[in-house]
């Protein structure tokens, strides 16, 4: 058996990857589905804003089928769409994410998850990526989603952003200290 | 177990999360237990990259700006495979890294060296059906950083991979043999297990080496395998 490669930190420099356009920018023109965008900031333990770090997103489109080749599922794909996101955080610490909302997907044991997003966090001082989730806070299902359910019922208001405008949710990151966000052993 | 979920790394293959050594980490890890779920199709599916996302000469960090970048030429080559050996095909492999003289094309590098105006220091590439990459670049140099005093970092690129899965992403950093920064490096020494580190290391392979033109360093990248399907468990 071949042994894992080890992780190593992103450092301060992962950005001169970016020029894509799939950058912080999901969902292109002729995506169907609500658009809606996700704000947030990064803190570390100290409170401060975090200025290098990088979010990364995976999800469904508004069908709620992953644009990959293990779900064979008969929903429709979204050719505008491919689910992925990589949002830098500026010098306020500050990430956004323009998409749209995803539908539900399978959970465990016949279960039904609520609409959500994958999160990774990727930044100097992270030396093995950082894995969470995004919710939504007027989405009726999200109190009944099963991987919500594991998580401490004080700590899961973490992971549910709020709407703050039409179409704007925030959900702040809090690496460390009060209110410090949940994150993932997958 | 659902089908086709992945294998969870032992507790030394990766760095903790927090490390005394590297003081950005003080601030920066979770005090919490990490919380364990199962893997869902969420985890199981991730982002697909086509040959749309890579175009011809991404791979050839050397061919990036109007003339040639300063430093000593090296091709480096490698396979990306899961822990049972096998390829990992059509997977994107992004690279960055400073130039030769040890400065990153960053607006936040303020570090004191030349920048290369031939040199912009990222590239990408797809492995191909045995899951084999190539890039042509430059020696990155070495750096100072403000980690502790007179620290430096050893000479290293670094790697973005997705593999086939949300749960398979890796970054990581490829070093040289030999440098004597290794050794006192915090951020390579975060990693608990020396074979671990050693996977870290490229290996000087002249087979790979141009004459007359690069020197080759092999590299390979093996990801998170996958729990056997009930069938394979059955042939043993």
């Amino acid at each position: 058996m071949a042994e894992l490669t080890p992780f190593q930190t992103v450092g301060p420099f992962f950005e001169i990857c970016f020029g894509e356009p799939q950058c912080a920018r999901v969902a292109a023109d002729g995506t169907s589905g609500r658009r809606v965008t996700i704000v947030g900031t990064v803190f570390d333990g100290a409170g401060k804003p975090v200025p290098d770090a990088v979010v990364e997103s995976w999800q469904a489109n508004a069908a709620g089928r992953y644009a990959h080749p293990d779900d064979a599922r008969e929903l429709p794909l979204d050719k505008a769409f491919a689910g992925y996101g990589r949002a830098p955080t500026d010098d306020r610490g500050q990430f956004s994410i323009a998409t749209v909302v995803p539908g539900r997907v399978p959970g465990p044991d016949d279960t039904v998850q609520a609409p959500h997003l994958l999160l990774g966090v990727l930044a100097r001082g992270i030396l093995t990526r950082l894995v969470t989730r995004l919710y939504f806070d007027d989405e009726p299902s999200t109190a009944q989603d099963p991987i919500l359910a594991l998580v401490p019922a004080n700590r899961r208001h973490t992971l549910i952003a709020r709407r703050e405008d039409n179409d704007v949710y925030r959900l702040d990151v809090r690496l460390q200290g009060d209110d410090e966000t949940v994150f993932f052993d997958v | 177990m659902p089908v086709g979920s992945y294998r969870r790394p032992r507790d030394d293959v990766h760095p903790p999360r927090d490390f005394a050594g590297y003081r950005s980490t003080a601030l920066r890890h979770p005090r919490q237990p990490l919380v364990l779920i199962p893997q869902t199709l969420s985890e199981l599916t991730g982002p697909v990259f086509g040959h749309d996302s890579v175009r011809a000469g991404d791979e050839d960090l050397t061919a990036h700006g109007p003339g040639a970048p300063i430093g000593e030429r090296i091709i480096v080559e490698g396979r990306v495979i899961d822990e049972d050996g096998r390829p990992v095909r059509d997977s994107l492999v992004e690279v960055w890294q400073a130039n030769a003289a040890g400065r990153y094309a960053h607006r936040a590098d303020r570090h004191d060296a030349p920048l290369d105006p031939n040199f912009a220091g990222a590239g990408r590439a797809l492995t191909d059906a045995e899951g084999r990459y190539r890039f042509l670049s430059i020696k990155p140099g070495a750096y100072p950083w403000l980690n502790h005093s007179n620290a430096w970092r050893p000479a290293h690129i670094h790697f973005s991979l997705w593999g086939p899965s949300f749960i398979t992403r890796l970054v990581t950093q490829m070093y040289f043999p030999g440098d004597p920064l290794l050794a006192l490096d915090p951020i390579y020494n975060s990693v608990p297990d020396p074979r671990g580190r050693e996977r870290l290391l490229a290996k000087f392979d002249l087979s790979l080496t141009k004459p007359e033109y690069a020197l080759g360093y092999h590299f390979d990248i093996v990801l998170r395998g996958r729990h056997a399907t009930p069938m394979e468990a059955q042939r043993g």
